[in-house]
């Protein structure tokens, strides 16, 4: 009896995500039993287990889409390749944070925890094959993401940052489930290939499915930052440790991004007339929003935070175009803003010290004279971020605004760029302290050699991504077909 | 004739390299890393030498070209090429750039090692942009070349250098962005025609319809308007150019404003025909008004570099002008010879005014290095304390304000004498140059070099050491050589400005 309901389900493809949850059981219970002292075994013993689920995953890797689960669990080429990315992005998380919990006295095993289930969150979401299981995966991740936030119980600032976050998140998640509940109600089905047909017999223009869309669309927005549904992202990325800025904004960005494909793209692409027009305006207004209030900020992870919010503009740009270019463009995207991001914070990481948190662009302030190859590695991201060439981000920019000017809609390609401009200016700003001011002490740098080399590499992969990005690109396409 | 092996690779990565070396070579082995800068630059001007003796001045395709796959997926290509038109440009980049490192030699203390790296990685990116025959490599190049001159202007650069490379960066950032959407656009139409492609030659050959190409024309002007500069969107150079340490200021005279003629000729006017040809008053306006009325603004200036930098902007309104004359000759009268004649005097006025304005950016760094001073009124009688400068100085001035015998005429002379054919009044306020050129250029010499002594630091003056007499001396030479015998300069542009007239008359509708 047991037996045909077991191969049924087809566990064997959802193997990763089992791996997860039994190394998330194990790290956990060992830290339980660590001294202070020894907390170095759940750092090592979580950077193990994303070796063991990058290598399940490459092992039981993909050539086209299979289902499990009854169709509630999908693998597909795409879903591997984003999940090596995301643990490729938690172990740089974990590497780069290491150092600056120790001297915070916060080196526990809680940051890791939470950051494999977020993790296992973003594995869920990846490979969701109905709306259920897409939730599932949000809620795991939020709710990991919340607690990391207020991990620093003596922080005030991050509690209250912990607290906005929830609370916000929480009636985020109420409106996407609203949403998928009266999408449910009018086609009667909660599996996305199931939903494909469903809405088109439904008829995608029926008001009902569009009413449903518009909170769906919210609870996206939400998960992605992008304005107006942005509110929390400031004051997460100011008031939360930088270890865990790093991490909320890096890996959950390819959740974000997967879940707008699985959902919209892959459910609901019969309605991507009502949904192109939605996320024109967010898209434009993130653009618009992010890019100028990010000109106004003197703190840098505050100011990163607006200049996410306009990326997420750039991405939704990508989705817009409801083509398989598009899609390819914005994946292209999400992947080299999260190379970019990761290497910002971990700048910040780096420059950090004993009661000095290298949070504030002035404190970046003559690091050409201090550090010329990490000013350069910082210069680097910034131009990159900008979108100025020769750097991965130009690329990314490249690939959205193709998309979009082939579905014909060339004036918001040209709002696009000229917004860039205005966001040149505060990227600028960065690399102005950096190079033309002198520096304010004469400490030197001191992050520790897996930092420094790790960073170096970040640096070099911006620019060499950048002079040769086919094959990230092709990586995309071969994908995303 | 053509070489076997990849010259302008070599010519792009070869100071580049030299550029990373340096980096990593840093401060402390400067000694050599001087020397290194100076063999890479000569080494690649010595190099660029070969592209004259083995053009073939027969034909106006593409020569040297070199064509590797870069991203497949936009079918974009890493393509090299020249022809009559980017050769002497490249050449005047890899001229002027071994003069601004031996310019530098001693002058720059703080971070060298920083600076001349900018150049050289600054000078590959710049061949890099001559070169280019792959709109999206041109483009990658075209703004890459930003970030070592804000790198330069921002860390060497005078008091208020962090407004001026700002406002640098942003402005022509703003002007090419819009450029970055118009070859994205005209991607797009290669492919609906079935063949998808980056390739310059393919967007010259693609049928584009009139609003389309009013749009695009638009966005191209606007990318090269501001990096010529034209007026109304000059004003940034005056800025970037008062501010700048005296190897950017003459990069960007010399080197970087051309591009904005280089756009004209490589992208607007063939791309766009019959959009340029319905707008050429607009830029046939722009560029009189900024030969007479920044003529005018140059004359009241306190500041040398700053009057340099605005005769410079009156200078490159006859590039504009001698570009879109041809429009308005072959709509009037069908004068195929003047059209050409107007492209050729852009042509020779844009290797001209390379010639002399860096030498003149390299005069007020002479002074500039012995006083700290770039007012006018700091100075007066030199003269008498620096007679060999004086000399230099003072043929330069009449170079700049169009003497027969040096460069300037020679491409001043082909706008206005192919204006006449246009229109009495273009020749008229074009010649207005001859007078105001002359009024603000010499009355700079006058107040400056001639007189009596005027102060205590001109008394103290030295003259010109064995390093500034070298730069000036082989700028000089090269100024009087261009004006006497600018024949080999004309030959080697006739085929490719013969074709792009051919190009302009044909319609794209």
């Amino acid at each position: 009896m047991s037996e045909p309901l077991l191969s049924s389900l087809n566990l064997s493809v959802a193997s990763a995500e089992i791996f997860m949850v039994c190394a998330i059981c194990v790290v956990l219970l060992v830290d339980v039993f660590l001294s202070d002292r020894s907390r170095w075994v759940t750092y090592a013993l979580s950077l193990l287990s994303l070796v063991g689920a990058a290598i399940v995953t490459v092992k039981t890797g993909v050539s086209a889409r299979e289902t499990a689960l009854e169709g509630a669990y999908v693998a597909d080429p795409m879903g591997d390749v984003l999940k090596l990315f995301a643990y490729g992005t938690v172990a740089v998380a974990f590497m780069y944070s290491h150092d600056y919990l120790r001297r915070r006295g916060l080196f526990k095993g809680e940051y890791f925890l939470l950051g494999l289930t977020a993790l296992l969150g973003i594995m869920v979401m990846i490979s969701a094959g109905s709306l259920l299981t897409v939730y599932l995966g949000v809620e795991l991740l939020s709710l990991s993401l919340y607690a990391m936030v207020a991990f620093d119980r003596d922080s005030g600032v991050a509690a209250e940052s912990a607290m906005k976050y929830f609370v916000l998140g929480a009636i985020a998640s109420g409106t996407l489930l609203y949403g998928f509940s009266i999408v449910y109600g009018l086609t009667g089905t909660l599996q996305l290939d199931e939903l494909v047909l469903a809405v088109r017999e439904v008829g995608p223009d029926r008001i009902g499915l569009i009413f449903g869309l518009a909170f769906i669309i919210a609870g996206i927005a939400f998960k992605f930052g992008a304005v107006p549904f942005h509110m929390w992202v400031p004051d997460v990325y100011h008031g939360a440790p930088t270890p865990v800025t790093l991490f909320i904004g890096t890996a959950p960005k390819i959740a974000s991004y997967v879940l707008a494909i699985r959902v919209l793209a892959e459910g609901l692409d019969a309605m991507v007339a009502s949904w192109q027009s939605m996320l024109i305006a967010l898209a434009v207004l993130s653009m618009i929003i992010g890019n100028v209030v990010a000109i106004a900020q003197t703190n840098l992870k505050r100011m990163l935070a607006y200049s996410t919010i306009s990326h997420v503009g750039f991405i939704l740009l990508g989705i817009l175009a409801g083509t398989g270019d598009g899609y390819r463009a914005a994946m292209f995207y999400t992947l080299a803003y999260v190379i970019m991001a990761i290497g910002s914070f971990g700048m910040i990481l780096l420059l950090s010290r004993e009661g000095f948190e290298a949070d504030r662009i002035e404190d970046f302030r003559g690091l050409n004279r201090k550090s010329p190859w990490f000013a350069a590695v910082m210069m680097m991201l910034m131009f990159s971020t900008a979108g100025v060439p020769p750097f991965v981000g130009f690329w990314a920019k490249l690939a959205v605004l193709g998309a979009v000017v082939d579905v014909g809609l060339v004036w918001l390609a040209a709002v696009a760029v000229l917004l860039s401009v205005v966001a040149a200016f505060y990227y600028l700003r960065v690399i102005k302290v950096m190079y033309f001011d002198e520096p304010a002490d004469s400490l030197a740098v001191e992050g520790g050699g897996v930092v420094r080399a790790l960073l170096t590499v970040n640096g070099l992969a911006v620019l060499i991504l950048g002079i040769f990005p086919g094959a990230l690109i092709d990586l995309c396409a071969r994908v995303l077909p | 004739m053509q070489l076997t092996w990849p010259i302008l690779s070599v010519l792009i990565w070869l100071p580049i390299a030299a550029g990373v070396a340096l980096l990593i070579l840093g401060d402390r082995g400067i000694a050599f890393g001087r020397w290194l800068a100076l063999g890479a630059t000569v080494l690649t001007f010595a190099i660029s030498t070969q592209l004259y003796t083995h053009f073939d001045m027969t034909t106006a395709d593409m020569q040297f070209v070199e064509k590797l796959p870069w991203i497949t997926a936009f079918n974009s290509w890493y393509g090299l090429g020249v022809d009559g038109i980017a050769m002497p440009l490249i050449i005047l980049t890899t001229f002027i750039t071994p003069l601004v490192v031996i310019a530098a030699w001693t002058v720059i203390e703080k971070r060298p090692a920083q600076y001349y790296a900018s150049f050289l990685i600054l000078e590959g990116l710049m061949v890099g942009v001559f070169a280019a025959t792959d709109a999206l490599l041109f483009y990658v190049l075209w703004e890459a070349m930003l970030i070592p001159m804000f790198i330069i202007i921002g860390v060497w650069g005078g008091a208020r250098r962090v407004y001026a490379t700002l406002k640098f960066f942003l402005y022509t950032f703003l002007g090419s962005v819009l450029m970055l959407v118009s070859l994205i656009y005209m991607y797009m139409q290669t492919c609906d025609a079935g063949q998808c492609s980056y390739a310059i030659a393919d967007f010259q050959e693609l049928p584009l319809a009139l609003n389309a190409q009013l749009l695009i024309f638009m966005s191209f002007m606007l990318a090269f308007a501001v990096k010529v500069p034209m007026w109304p969107v000059h004003t940034w150079l005056p800025d970037a150019h008062v501010e700048a340490p005296t190897g950017g200021s003459v990069i960007l005279a010399a080197i970087m404003l051309k591009m904005g003629g280089y756009g004209f000729l490589r992208f607007s006017l063939p791309i766009t025909p019959d959009a340029s040809a319905q707008l050429d008053w607009l830029v046939i306006s722009l560029s009189l008004i900024a030969v007479v009325y920044i003529g005018f603004v140059a004359l009241v200036q306190q500041d040398m570099k700053k009057l340099i930098a605005y005769s410079s902007i009156a200078h490159m309104g006859f590039v504009t002008l001698g570009s879109f004359l041809a429009f308005d000759l072959l709509q009037v009268n069908g004068d195929v010879r003047g059209a050409a004649m107007g492209i050729d005097g852009a042509m020779v006025q844009m290797i001209s005014h390379g010639l002399i304005s860096g030498a003149m950016f390299f005069c007020v760094g002479v002074l500039y290095d012995r006083v700290h001073s770039r007012e006018i009124s700091a100075y007066g009688g030199v003269v008498n304390t620096m007679p060999v400068f004086a000399a230099f100085a003072v043929l330069f001035a009449l170079a700049n304000s169009g003497l027969p015998a040096t460069s300037g005429f020679v491409g001043e002379f082909l706008v206005i004498i192919a204006s006449f054919r246009a229109d009495f009044w273009y020749a008229f306020l074009a010649a207005v140059t001859l007078i105001l050129g002359a009024a603000y250029t010499l009355w700079l010499v006058k107040r400056v070099v001639f007189g009596a002594v005027a102060n205590d630091d001109v008394a103290a003056l030295k003259d010109l050491n064995g390093r500034e007499f070298v730069v000036l001396g082989i700028l000089a030479a090269a100024v009087l050589l261009l004006g006497l015998w600018p024949a080999p300069l004309l030959d080697v542009m006739r085929p490719t400005v013969e074709h792009l007239v051919q190009q302009i008359t044909e319609s794209k509708l």
